[in-house]
């Protein structure tokens, strides 16, 4: 690890790890800046190397892989899914865009993220984010991050980096892995947007890229959320659950009607916003709202997360 | 930090020392909690904006020049805009159950006669209904519109483009189609209600302005703004008690004459049953790929055709949108009470439409009388049963019961419109109150 912490640790201990913090915030100017890029990467390579984040995005690139092949099976007849046989009425059942899927494989790309938003996406996000710093708390390894004239504001924004990183290589993997399964076991072609109109297949790429974009900025939200609780335990299995229950809660809030007032301001109410992107005009309302919803999450929750560690004691 | 900085003081042994490093600590604790500041203040100016924008949008009514109410209905016929696209806002609360699962139930119903298509436009138009909806419209002259409700995933596209109705749920991927002379041999009430794009606000204004006599008051008040341009609002209210209808506003757009909003309120008061408005409005045109429509692969493709010979559904699912397209479209002034009501009753009976239908009073109060003849033939949850206990108990537990001189019945309110259920199988319906129902029964006695 480039972490530095070998270089001043021997004789280091908490003293000198809070001593450096000060010293760190005076000296600011361009050294430092490229220190944090250099903390970027290392944090980054941290990440991504640990078996639980593979095996968190092995999860999720498996999941279009299912999906494509349960259509696939269903479909092996050749009706299409959810318009079978007295499907008529129900037609709106099953996950969105799987009606779609057989005639286009760009659709399981849709379907794809339509499934795993819900609660594989942010689900990953929150293992990740819940872990940033209680993690390091927990090994013990967090005083000797902050050993390193970073400085803990530093050091937060390069953990939320990480975890902003982490959304976007997630949902990537998942679209990834939905375009590689539709264009294996489905056809490709014009697209056809859920208004009827028709789009070509590049354009219909660069949507799906757009929508990819639009749900990792929709985990934005729970990312803060998590580094947040992150920050408030050493225990990192708390910090893990911790999110994850109040990602399943606030879902669970978000279907009862008699909250209805409430709903606007959970985090995951328009995530489903991302399919409006398949309309003809682009429908942005929701869209907006949603990421206006992220970035409010993300302020409010990154500066309690901010308030909270630069204030901690850090006895491990 | 503290103790650290101190250590070599703290050796001293000084009580002042001391003292000062106490202080300190409490000083740091101070700022420490001086951080969370932020986070709060954050939210704070969050909650602030989400709470305060609506108030001061709201507040800025244009300054437009005076104009009588006769004057702005004569701008609402002249009206004669060709080209408009937008987004239109449809809230419906007439205090009925989610009318959403009770569609798809009638769906399930005859798609077991094996022609149903959830993309037939009358099985959607119920769904209107309840709840809140945002729709999307476009029109480029007589022969071009589209409108689409846009579900949350999904979206329905209603597509009409010279002679060709081709209808598109993208949920489930079917199609549904029908052509120009088909939609006229289907009956031409049926034809408008669905070339007309129901629920404008304009097909909402001109059929409520129909209803202009000496029980209706017409008034101007005042200007609003409703998707960012500038409007007038015509307020028409019942002069006579007794309805529940308390008053019906529209918003005229001040250049062009078209209504962009139309909302009605209960007599009872709380929140409008029926608000209808342009959230965004464009007239410019709009661009030709709006209007084609080739049904995508593998789509499942109904003929209008084909619905009408497989008879039963057609005919059911036909009807339900006849109505509410009549409802929406139509006969939306004063009858309003009256057709909903016996709309609503037909359909609770299973179909059987119209038996000695007559009108009692007239205007606002006027009350729709249904003298089905059979005793006991209507659900009245009294002495009589359905032979479903599940459904009496059902429909028991939403009516009243209510006893006048006309003997006894049941009474199922929603917040316009209220039916009256006697035991000897008469029907009164209307937009009135259960007194002036009660009454009416008395009446006819």
């Amino acid at each position: 690890m480039s972490r530095a912490e070998h270089r001043d640790t021997a004789d280091g201990g908490a003293a000198a790890a809070v001593a450096a913090v000060p010293r760190a915030v005076g000296a600011g100017g361009a050294p430092s800046r490229l220190w944090t890029s250099g903390l970027f990467r290392s944090e980054l390579l941290t990440t991504f190397r640990r078996w639980r984040t593979l095996a968190l995005l092995a999860v999720l690139a498996a999941v279009p892989v299912l999906v494509g092949i349960a259509v696939r099976i269903e479909t092996g007849d050749g009706s299409s899914a959810g318009g079978g046989p007295g499907g008529g009425g129900g037609g709106g059942e099953g996950p969105a865009f799987i009606a779609q899927i057989t005639n286009n494989g760009l659709f399981l790309v849709f379907t794809a993220l339509a499934v795993t938003l819900p609660f594989f996406l942010p689900m990953a996000v929150g293992v990740v984010a819940g872990d940033a710093i209680a993690g390091e708390a927990n090994g013990g390894t967090l005083r000797y991050l902050l050993v390193a004239p970073a400085g803990r504001t530093r050091l937060l924004l390069t953990k939320y980096a990480t975890v902003m990183t982490f959304c976007l290589v997630a949902t990537l993997v998942v679209a990834a892995s939905a375009l590689a399964v539709g264009a294996l076991l489905f056809p490709l072609g014009e697209v056809t947007t859920i208004s009827g109109t028709r789009i070509g297949f590049g354009e219909g790429l660069l949507r799906a890229l757009l929508i990819a974009l639009a749900v990792a900025a929709s985990l934005l939200g729970i990312a803060a959320l998590g580094l947040f609780v992150s920050t408030l335990t050493n225990s990192g299995i708390a910090a893990m659950a911790t999110t994850v229950g109040l990602l399943i809660t606030v879902q669970i809030l978000d279907q009862i009607p008699q909250l209805d007032a409430l709903h606007p301001y959970f985090f995951s109410h328009y995530w489903l916003s991302f399919a409006d992107l398949m309309r003809e005009p682009v429908y942005w309302d929701d869209l907006q709202r949603n990421l206006g919803l992220q970035a409010l999450y993300a302020a409010v929750f990154g500066s309690a997360a901010w308030a909270r560690f630069t204030s901690r004691d850090i006895t491990a | 930090m503290a103790p650290y900085e101190s250590d070599d003081s703290a050796r001293a042994g000084d009580a002042a020392v001391l003292a000062a490093e106490a202080e300190e600590m409490r000083s740091a604790r101070r700022r420490k909690a001086a951080r969370y500041v932020v986070p709060a203040t954050v939210l704070g100016v969050a909650a602030a904006t989400i709470g305060l924008v609506p108030a001061f949008a709201g507040s800025g009514d244009p300054d437009l020049p005076k104009i009588s109410a006769q004057e702005l209905i004569e701008k609402i016929a002249a009206s004669d805009v060709q080209r408009v696209s937008g987004t239109v806002k449809v809230t419906t609360d007439l205090g009925l159950p989610d009318l959403g699962g009770l569609a798809d139930t009638l769906g399930a119903q005859g798609s077991s006669g094996g022609a149903g298509s959830s993309a037939d436009p009358s099985s959607k138009l119920l769904e209107l209904a309840s709840g809140t909806h945002t729709l999307r419209i476009a029109t480029d002259g007589p022969d071009k519109q589209k409108l689409s409700l846009l579900d949350k995933t999904s979206e329905y596209s209603l597509i009409h483009n010279g002679d060709e109705v081709w209808a598109y749920d993208s949920a489930s991927n079917e199609v549904y189609h029908a052509t120009g002379a088909g939609e006229e041999g289907k009956g031409g009430k049926d034809g408008k209600g669905r070339e007309d794009v129901p629920a404008t606000p304009r097909q909402l204004a001109e059929e409520a302005l129909k209803a202009v006599d000496d029980t209706t008051s017409v008034t101007v008040d005042g200007t609003a703004q409703v998707a960012g341009r500038d409007a007038y609002k015509l307020v028409i209210a019942p002069r006579q008690s007794g309805s529940t209808v308390g008053a019906i506003s529209i918003a005229v757009d001040a250049k062009t004459g078209l209504p962009l909003k139309f909302t009605l309120t209960p007599a009872s008061g709380g929140s409008a049953v029926v608000d209808a408005g342009f959230t965004q409005v464009d007239f410019g045109k709009p661009s030709a790929s709006t209007f084609d429509f080739t049904p995508p692969k593998g789509a499942k493709v109904t003929e209008a055709d084909e619905v009408e010979k497989s008879g039963h559904r057609g005919d059911k699912a036909d009807e339900f949108g006849e109505d509410f397209g009549k409802e929406f479209g139509e006969d939306f002034g004063a009858d309003l009470g009256k057709d909903f009501g016996a709309d609503f009753g037909t359909g609770a009976a299973g179909g059987e439409a119209g038996a000695g239908l007559k009108t009692v009073g007239k205007g606002w109060s006027a009350i729709a009388v249904i003298d089905s003849g059979a005793e006991g033939g209507m659900p009245t949850g009294g002495s009589e049963s359905l032979g479903d206990s599940r459904v009496d108990g059902f429909l028991n537990s939403l009516g009243d019961q209510v006893k006048g001189d006309f003997g006894s019945g049941t009474v199922f309110k929603t917040r316009l419109i209220n039916v009256l259920f006697t035991d000897d199988g008469k029907v009164y319906a209307g937009a009135v109150t259960k007194d002036a129902l009660v009454k009416a029964a008395d009446a006819d006695r």
